[in-house]
């Protein structure tokens, strides 16, 4: 074998002896420009027909921001509780065997496979304040159905397998070995959790939380039913996106979302640069 | 400090995996459990720190009942076979662990911490190597991470699970070495598990030979290797053949033939002659010995190990030779056992 000074800049990583590296990544990069790359350009390409002025008139207009708003930070909000109910999901799956488990473990899936639009359809009649939940809801002055806090509803119930998926299989990796360790060493159940398991599942839930997050900040099915759609207070981006297109003002539309594409990039390339660091770190 | 196990009984979902064991470890002694897998010395390991409730009996450290106490409250350090180092702390934040969830005034302050964990590293022999991550450490000195890990809450025992099943074989030995002298600078009561008997012999002040979850024989090295006292620990520790014979009249026959050992206080009857193929003699006249047709012979480091049958059943025994002894040439060899002993056949 052969090591040659590692010289600095960027190079391709040696591959191995086993053929396939030159195909795959060929393939790969054929295959991503095909199906993600040419119709984000295209859109980056439209609404740069718009010219600078325009574009920064639309990206300003308050209803565009507080669309984007509303959808960020709902989405956000909505991740943030699926992180913590999730994990909590995730644990009593992988922990506990009880009669039913695998009926539970199979309805975390649902918000997948349902139709988003019945979820929201379904959802809206639940929080309506003539609905079940609602009805009960109301006298205590909590309005759901029509605000954004049905917005982050709806974007909880969407997200939630997102973070359950990803952190249970780390979770059945967890050595028990660990735990009793830290328990002849003293520490209580609690600190033994915050201590010791939680950093180790630390990596899962972020990216948990990063895909439950760029899941609501597009979703618009389940959105549009409960959300009421009163712009500037729970008008959703997607919708407005929507709207302008249905105005035959693709400019505006493709403008909006190319914002929205520009953020969420940002925020999932963060979210990446933080993993990779700590897995550097923790091996 | 001292730890007493008394009559104590484990069973996993009504099997047995420890019959009515009890065991006296005195203040500073290194004892080794030994035995085959599922012989319940790792079972009796983990009731003595806790992680399993005895189904009966109990454990004391020193004069208190240490059964009723929980895993935290009973100051144990444990090692693992897989170190079970925390991943995602440094190597001086695993050390101070124990002593870092500590509550109100037992705990040190954060400069006590980071003194203690470096004084603990330079024990270790791995002094600068604070700031790494368990993922940047050999398999030698994970493991010594982790029993730095476990002193330094200063247990009132220390017990580990088959410390050096990990490690290949050179760092086994080294590590060996180094434990027995980390033992005798500190005094620490210890019990380890393992399945090395060569570990055991060589390491611990007493061995505890352990079968099928009974203790089968307490006692230092010289004692388990030369009185073994059941047919289970002669063929378990060293090297051993085995002969079934029958004692009548004071002497011990094969077949029709008396080989030439008087048994006079052996119980009449079918018994099994025990003896370490190393420690026979040959003998040219067969005139009450062990004879057998040469069936094998192997070269085995600096001896030869020739394999006999014996009589008419047989009966397949091993027994050691010099190099360039010319009875290995033979077809026929006769010898007699130096030492040897007699268990009658149940």
């Amino acid at each position: 074998m052969t090591t040659a000074p590692a010289k600095a800049g960027w190079r391709f990583r040696q591959p191995s002896v086993i053929p396939g590296f030159g195909l795959t990544l060929g393939f790969s990069l054929a295959y991503l420009t095909l199906i993600i790359l040419i119709p984000l350009s295209g859109l980056i390409w439209r609404s740069a027909a718009l010219g600078w002025a325009d574009f920064w008139a639309i990206a300003t207009d308050r209803r565009t921001i507080n669309a984007l708003e509303i959808s960020f930070g709902t989405a956000f909000f909505a991740a943030a509780v699926n992180v913590v109910f999730g994990t909590i999901v995730a644990w009593v799956l992988v922990r506990y065997s009880f009669p039913g488990r695998r009926i539970v473990d199979a309805m975390v899936d649902l918000p997948f496979a349902l139709p988003t639009a019945v979820a929201g359809i379904a959802l809206t009649t639940l929080y309506a304040p003539n609905g079940w939940l609602g009805s009960l809801l109301a006298p205590l002055g909590i309005k759901v159905a029509y605000t954004p806090l049905g917005i982050v509803i709806a974007l909880i119930f969407i997200g939630l397998p997102f973070v359950v998926r990803t952190v249970q299989p780390i979770m059945e990796e967890i050595d028990k070995e660990v735990e009793e360790v830290a328990a002849t060493l003293g520490a209580n159940r609690f600190q033994t959790i915050a201590r010791v398991l939680l950093p180790g599942l630390a990596p899962a839930i972020v990216t948990g939380f990063a895909l439950a997050f760029a899941r609501g900040v597009g979703e618009y099915g389940s959105v549009i039913f409960i959300a009421g759609n009163l712009p500037y207070k729970s008008e959703i981006a997607p919708l407005l996106i929507v709207i302008r297109l249905e105005e035959y003002n693709y400019a505006a539309a493709t403008a909006i979302a190319a914002i929205m594409l520009a953020l969420s990039f940002a925020m999932l390339l963060v979210i990446n640069l933080v993993q990779t660091w700590s897995r550097k770190r923790y091996g | 400090m001292e730890v007493r196990v008394a009559n104590v009984r484990k069973e996993f979902e009504r099997f047995p995996a420890l019959h009515d064991v009890s065991l006296d470890i005195k203040s500073g002694e290194l004892i080794a459990l030994l035995g085959p897998s599922g012989s319940g010395k790792t079972t009796l390991l983990r009731l003595i720190a806790g992680l399993e409730r005895p189904t009966k009996g109990k454990i004391f450290f020193g004069e208190e009942d240490a059964s009723q106490k929980s895993i935290q409250e009973r100051n144990v350090g444990f090692v693992f076979q897989h170190y079970a180092l925390f991943r995602h702390m440094t190597v001086a934040d695993n050390i101070g662990f124990g002593l870092k969830v500590r509550h109100g005034p037992t705990r040190p302050s954060a400069q006590e911490i980071r003194r203690r964990a470096s004084e603990l590293l330079d024990l270790v022999q791995l002094s600068g190597l604070e700031k790494r991550y368990p993922a940047q450490l050999s398999g030698g000195q994970r493991q010594r991470v982790a029993l730095a890990r476990a002193m330094a809450i200063e247990p009132a025992v220390l017990l580990l699970d088959e410390p050096f099943g990990a490690l290949d074989a050179q760092v086994r030995r080294e590590l060996r070495r180094w434990l027995r002298e980390i033992h005798d600078a500190t005094g620490h009561t210890t019990v380890f598990v393992t399945h090395d008997q060569e570990e055991a012999l060589e390491l611990a002040d007493r061995v505890v030979v352990m079968s099928q979850g009974s203790i089968e024989q307490v006692g230092t090295a010289d004692e388990i290797y030369d009185t073994p006292n059941s047919p289970f620990v002669y063929g378990f520790i060293g090297e051993s053949s085995a002969l079934p014979v029958k004692v009548e009249d004071g002497q011990v026959w094969i077949a029709d033939r008396p080989i030439g050992l008087s048994a006079p206080h052996a119980p009449q009857g079918e018994a099994t002659l025990f003896f370490r193929p190393h420690d026979v003699e040959l003998v040219d006249e067969c005139n009450g010995c062990i004879a057998g047709t040469v069936a094998a012979s192997r070269r085995v480091a600096g001896t030869r190990r020739v394999e006999l049958e014996i009589g008419g059943e047989r009966q397949r025994v091993e027994i050691e030779l010099p190099v360039n002894h010319p009875a290995a040439q033979k077809s026929r060899v006769a010898f007699r056992p130096r030492r040897w002993k007699l268990f009658p056949t149940a």
